[in-house]
């Protein structure tokens, strides 16, 4: 059927993996019709696309080195982004993104402006010198480039914690959609979700979760962009929503008038038992809060989220496996294209979600209504058994108010589809999509991970001598030790203790971003400035956290302390970061320039022709 | 000075001029979102258009413009890749 090398034939394969993904919707959309039940048919979708994956990841099985680390440096520039777009986007981008922005309006969006922007900061200042200079890791580059296993070790020690407060995350993503889909409790859920993540990764390391991961972004973009054309053109939204919403956006502005912004006390809710984690709409949707201090929120979170972005080792390994510094490049560009199809997509699921529920002119409109109509509708019930949607009649006049109508975040992604109307196939889709992303990020997470520590750890510092078989073997292992110890933390729900994934940000961007980009930039930048910077970021941002987080500075501080500037728990990179750029410059210009060999590497990392620094098996 | 300097330099500027724009669309006009919004566009208020769609699609944008006009810096100093490097 197909002629000539894998590579060549990609647009064919995965054309034809696209078509067949799109009949196998069909194929469930007519069990529907002809009785399946909603239940078997969530099962199906999880099932079928998470056996794909598993082939795929066999097929991409492999014993060569540079296959395992970075796909053989061969994966065309499109392909990669797409690829990278599936790595970024986790099942919380998918499922909470556009709760997010429902709850919070403009003053949220401000993770929108930082998850994209920083893919700027990535092509202009790290991701085709990285490239160039050959690694395997993040922290390889770093051990190369300043010389010594001290610095290298610092970097695999900061690439741990922010890609392993990450990780958790996803995993528990996974066990949430998996066992939501399949009818399982979460606990299994999370073993099933491991499971599909390590038969992805284990055999074909970087090679077998690129090929995957591209097959995960179609599902995921089609699971997402699908419901939101429907409800759009559903609720009057116009059959292309991102330019068409204009009115609907003012129209909300007019609705919150109507209904007033309340702000609830924290007695009330308490005393009509709330349940946890459930909101209340008490902010504008599009209108800009006023003052310095609401701007100066707004920019801090976008920097860190920025920045931080700039400094995941997950996202910047995609870009070593490009064929070329070129390729590499553009492909930052074709992975924020893909990922702005996402990004561009939630606040207008969110805005007409929202509008389903707050117009009382359409027929899905509750607000408005009486309390005993509301929780006689269907899915108003189904999911208020979950606890994921709840009614609390405050002023005891029997009639929703817009404080009284309490939510979870992903219920805006998982239910809307079901709110204005669409089958139950598309609600499948949407499980099936969101395991995607959570696959994904997860499998993306675990492999820099477990990819750093056998060859950043073992190979490099423990056994330079360790034969092939040997390191790929570690490799191996590592990767199921680190799945499994992320499951064991997801599986007993210890995941609230990491808090926000925002913290990985915080953590990369204190101990890594600095030393990546003057390393590239700037020749001055010695070994010892790169050691005490990275040590003296992280220390002084994880210091912080403890600090201005409640739930650490209660025992360790003995009290709630109030934000320095502002600077809350999802903005601690700001307190690391800058430390580690002042203590990394003063330390290098104490000591002793970097050796002429040093220097003529840095020199030849910028350039994009000429050998790579680190050769083709190192 | 050097070919090699003097691409570098090149790329250089180059790089500050990518990340003005990207400080202009990420932060410069954010710190004006409640003046911004009182003006529209496709309909949407201005500030909220940019930071759901406007901004991200500005980012897009300089990044394919930014990859490109690299390349043109790569050619004329003779640092361009071969396909098959």
């Amino acid at each position: 059927m197909f002629k000539g090398d894998f590579i060549q034939n990609l647009p064919k394969i995965y054309g034809t993996y696209t078509g067949g993904f799109i009949v196998f919707i069909i194929l469930m959309a007519l069990a529907e019709q002809a009785g399946v039940s909603a239940k078997n048919i969530g099962v199906m979708f999880v099932a079928f696309t998470v056996l794909i994956y598993a082939l795929i990841g066999y097929l991409s099985r492999t014993i060569q080195v540079d296959a395992y680390y970075v796909a053989g440096r061969q994966v065309p520039t499109v392909f990669n982004g797409m690829a990278t777009a599936a790595d970024w986007m986790s099942g919380a981008s998918f499922v909470a993104l556009a709760g997010g922005v429902y709850f919070g309006g403009y003053t949220y969006m401000a993770f929108l402006v930082g998850w994209t922007g920083g893919y700027v900061l990535v092509a202009t200042l790290m991701a085709p010198y990285l490239r160039k200079f050959g690694c395997y890791t993040v922290p390889d580059f770093i051990g190369t480039r300043y010389g010594g296993n001290a610095v290298r070790a610092a970097a695999v020690f900061v690439l741990f914690i922010a890609s392993f407060t990450y990780v958790t995350a996803q995993i528990n993503a996974t066990g949430t959609i998996a066992s939501r889909a399949l009818g399982i409790p979460f606990e299994a859920g999370v073993w099933v979700g491991l499971i599909s993540i390590l038969i992805c990764s284990m055999l074909g390391g970087m090679r077998a979760v690129t090929w995957t991961q591209v097959a995960q972004y179609i599902v995921l973009i089609i699971a997402y962009l699908i419901p939101v054309f429907w409800i759009s053109s559903n609720v009057g939204g116009g059959i292309f929503p991102h330019l068409m919403l204009g009115d609907e956006v003012a129209r909300l502005g007019e609705l919150e008038q109507q209904f007033g912004l309340v702000k609830n006390s924290a007695a009330d809710m308490k005393a009509a038992g709330v349940p946890g984690g459930l909101k209340y709409i008490s902010g504008t949707h599009s209108g800009v809060p006023e003052g310095g201090m609401a701007v100066w929120k707004y920019l801090s979170l976008a920097i860190c989220m920025m920045v931080g972005t700039a400094s995941l080792p997950h996202i910047l390994m995609r870009y070593f496996t490009t064929p070329t510094v070129r390729a590499a490049r553009k492909s930052v560009a074709w992975s924020l294209f893909f990922i702005f199809l996402l990004y561009s997509s939630a606040p207008m699921l969110a805005t007409l979600s929202k509008l389903a529920l707050m117009d009382p002119n359409l027929p899905t409109g509750i607000i408005g209504k009486s309390i005993s109509e509301v929780q006689s509708i269907e899915w108003v019930q189904r999911w208020s058994e979950v606890k994921q949607v709840f009614i609390a009649d405050f002023n005891g006049d029997g009639v929703l108010q817009l404080n009284e109508w309490f939510m979870r975040g992903d219920v805006v992604v998982l239910a809307t589809p079901e709110v204005a109307g669409l089958p139950f196939v598309i609600s499948g889709l949407v499980f099936a999509g969101g395991m995607a992303a959570a696959m994904s990020t997860a499998d993306g997470l675990v492999l820099a991970i477990s990819n750093a520590l056998s060859h950043d750890i073992y190979y490099k510092i423990i056994n330079p001598k360790a034969e092939t078989s040997k390191r790929l073997l570690v490799a191996r292992v590592l990767l199921v030790i680190i799945g499994a110890a992320g499951a064991y933390i997801a599986s007993f729900r210890l995941t609230s203790i990491l808090g926000s994934v925002a913290w990985a940000f915080d953590f990369a961007m204190s101990g890594l971003f600095f030393p990546l980009v003057l390393g590239v930039w700037w020749k001055r930048a010695t070994r010892e400035g790169a050691i005490a910077g990275i040590i003296a970021g992280i220390v002084s941002g994880t210091v912080y956290l403890t600090w201005v987080f409640p739930k650490f500075s209660v025992p360790l501080w003995g009290g709630v302390n109030t934000p320095f500037l502002g600077i809350d728990h999802l903005r601690f990179g700001l307190i690391g970061a800058p430390i580690c750029l002042v203590v990394m410059v003063v330390v290098s210009l104490m000591t002793k320039e970097p050796s002429p060999a040093t220097q003529k590497l840095v020199d030849d990392t910028r350039i994009p022709t000429g050998k790579a620094i680190l050769g083709k098996q190192h | 000075m050097s070919n090699k300097d003097a691409y570098w330099n090149k790329t250089k500027n180059h790089m500050i001029v990518t990340l003005v724009l990207w400080a202009f669309f990420s932060l410069v006009i954010f710190m004006f979102g409640s003046e911004l919004n009182t003006m529209s566009f496709l309909g949407y208020p201005l500030a909220y258009y940019m930071t759901a769609q406007g901004s991200l699609l500005a980012f897009v944008i300089i990044l394919f413009w930014t990859a490109n006009k690299q390349e043109k810096i790569d050619e004329e100093h003779g640092f361009s890749e071969r396909e098959d490097d």
